[in-house]
């Protein structure tokens, strides 16, 4: 056991970074994501860690590297424009929550 | 031998003589799940009728003379494959009663050629987690010890096959989900190079990263299945139109004359000691079987879990912006609009851990940060690679621990999601490279967990990793020894 909390020692940084209940709220607002305030605390002090770990990519200077989207060197794959079949109306609708005939039915948008 | 602790070449032969049929193979794995899942929880979905209606299927099939490697075979997925008309929840409450509208490609595939699918087995919740932890249907346990976690985050996939509940199975790999729980289980796990396999059918976590990948008995049924599921296809943009080998052929070629590379930054002080003394033991059978080995060092090892842990979550959070309760999945029953019905769903319907990364690489993606995060960790992802194209220059293969533990108990990471991450410092740069990796059974931790010997290769150099790994296979016998459950 000792020797595991040695391993994950060397990764532990001290924390330079922090982030706050209200940065929390801001990047859950983008997500779409209502959290409970025990959410909140928990993963302000969980990302905040986190962040902090992350922090050590400053470490290596990286002004001349490109960077990598994609491990596979990849020019774009283009298919033939031509009409085939779709997935059709009864298949995709058949998991909706909603419908109404043709369509997926949400709440009013405009009132 | 029961027919339910057999390997696919051996039912496969059986079934061509008509020894037996695929319906009694399927009955005895049936049988199996029935009697060992409830202290496993490997499936989140057993398909018994459809089973075994496939199965007389299949050997009818037979009855005219054909009969393809996995025709009547019974098989399993990772609930993340898309499968027609069958649930896929992907381990969410988000996906509680999706039922799929067509199947993955590899599946598909598999499904020609007349495999039978048993079930849908249990996975961290939309592949996030090292442990089998993070599941809406409850965790896996690790059929060599119930305490412990099986893996993750293919661990349904992984103890599927150590409980002998299917012969083979699908898994998915982003920083190691399938090699790791391979480890952890004693089963063979391999993750093939990015665009190896197509990931159309396959629900989305990190796109760059993700790969599919078969989890075995041992290393020539997963040169066997793999051979049924690579190859281009159209419907993923990514899926690269390279010739698919004979795998099978491959293993004969043998280890001997090979230059196997060993990592210095993964061989370093802290190891868990029983890992240690499988990867001394693989060694010197390697050295035995004719192998020559040299020290190489990827100096940005250390560096990998940070970019991966931008990386995945920036595109998790851009990929899991589909479930909005509008269109498929979990709705909210209370809401005071669209956007509202959006947010109360999301929040129902994900787990901690899914939140955790949504927001995680919301924020890496978001306004003022997208350089110092996201960008940043992108040219690391550079240099990670480089460091092994620089490796391969001069080695053949790699030989590495899988993870630096045996598999731990259930709940011990759970609270502390970053030593959890750090669980799978091993596995994950294989994936920021795009490169093949496999994990075969190499040894027993002192409390009796298996232990996993990883073999790393080229992009598209799967031959070149099974041939090794077959040799070892052949000169030792871990992959004989069975949990008893």
């Amino acid at each position: 056991m000792l020797q595991r909390q040695n391993f994950y020692r060397r990764f532990c940084k001290e924390s330079t970074m922090s982030i706050n209940q209200h940065e929390i709220e801001h990047v859950a607002k983008l997500a779409r994501l209502s959290l409970r305030d025990d959410e909140k605390q928990l993963f302000t002090g969980q990302m905040e860690a986190i962040l902090a770990y992350v922090e050590t990519l400053n470490e290596l200077n990286t002004d001349d590297i490109s960077p990598t989207s994609h491990a596979v060197p990849m020019e774009n794959a283009f298919r033939p424009d031509c009409v085939t079949l779709s997935i059709g109306h009864d298949r995709a609708l058949a998991n909706a929550p909603d419908k109404n005939e043709t369509y997926f039915r949400v709440p009013p948008v405009i009132e | 031998m029961e027919l339910y602790e057999q390997t696919i070449h051996d039912l496969q032969g059986q079934l061509q003589a008509r020894q037996v049929s695929s319906v009694e193979i399927t009955t005895s794995f049936l049988n199996r799940i029935a009697s060992t899942d409830p202290s496993i929880n490997a499936f989140i979905t057993v398909t018994k009728e459809q089973a075994l209606a496939d199965a007389a299927a299949a050997d009818q099939r037979i009855a005219t003379g054909d009969c393809a490697p996995l025709t009547g075979i019974p098989v399993a997925l990772k609930d993340i494959f898309l499968t027609e008309g069958v649930r896929t929840t992907c381990a969410s409450k988000m996906l509680d009663t999706f039922i799929a509208p067509y199947d993955a490609t590899a599946w598909a595939r598999m499904k020609s050629q007349g495999a039978v699918l048993l079930g849908k087995l249990n996975q961290d919740e939309f592949a996030m987690g090292s442990s089998c932890e993070n599941s809406a249907f409850g965790p896996t346990r690790n059929p060599w010890n119930k305490e412990h976690i099986p893996g993750g985050s293919s661990g349904g996939s992984a103890a599927a096959i150590a409980a002998q509940q299917a012969v083979a199975t699908l898994g998915t790999d982003t920083g190691g989900s399938i090699r790791q729980p391979a480890s952890h289980c004693g089963c063979v796990g391999l993750k093939p190079t990015y665009g190896r396999v197509s990931r159309y059918g396959v629900i989305a976590y990190a796109s760059s990263l993700d790969q599919v990948g078969p989890m075995t008995r041992d290393v020539t049924d997963a040169a066997l299945l793999l051979e049924a599921i690579a190859g281009h296809d159209p419907k993923d943009s990514t899926s690269v139109d390279c010739p698919v080998p004979d795998y099978r052929a491959a293993l004969k070629q043998g280890v001997k004359g090979l230059k196997i590379g060993l990592p210095k930054e993964y061989f370093i002080d802290g190891l868990d000691p029983d890992v240690q003394k499988a990867m001394d033991q693989a060694i010197a059978v390697y050295r035995q079987l004719g192998a020559e080995f040299v020290e190489v060092s990827l100096p940005h090892t250390n560096y990998a879990v940070a970019t991966y842990y931008l990386i995945a979550t920036a595109e998790a959070s851009s990929n899991l912006a589909r479930y909005e309760g509008v269109r498929f999945g979990h709705r909210a029953k209370e809401s005071s609009g669209l956007i509202d019905l959006m947010m109360q769903s999301r929040s129902e319907g994900f787990g901690a851990e899914v939140k955790r990364r949504i927001m995680l690489g919301t924020y890496a993606l978001s306004s003022g940060y997208y350089d110092a995060y996201y960008i940043k960790a992108q040219k690391v992802r550079t240099l990670i690679q480089r460091d092994f194209i620089d490796a391969f220059k001069s080695v053949d293969l790699l030989l590495t621990p899988v993870a630096p533990t045996p598999a731990f108990k259930i709940g011990e990471k759970t609270a502390d999601p970053l030593q959890m991450y750090l669980s799978d410092i091993f596995t994950i740069p294989v994936n920021l490279a795009g490169i093949c990796g496999i994990s075969v059974p190499a040894g027993e931790s002192y409390n009796g967990l298996p232990i996993g010997l990883q073999l790393l290769g080229r992009p598209f150099g799967e031959e070149t990793i099974l041939r090794a790994a077959f040799d070892f296979e052949q000169a030792t016998d871990w992959h004989t020894k069975k949990a008893t459950l």
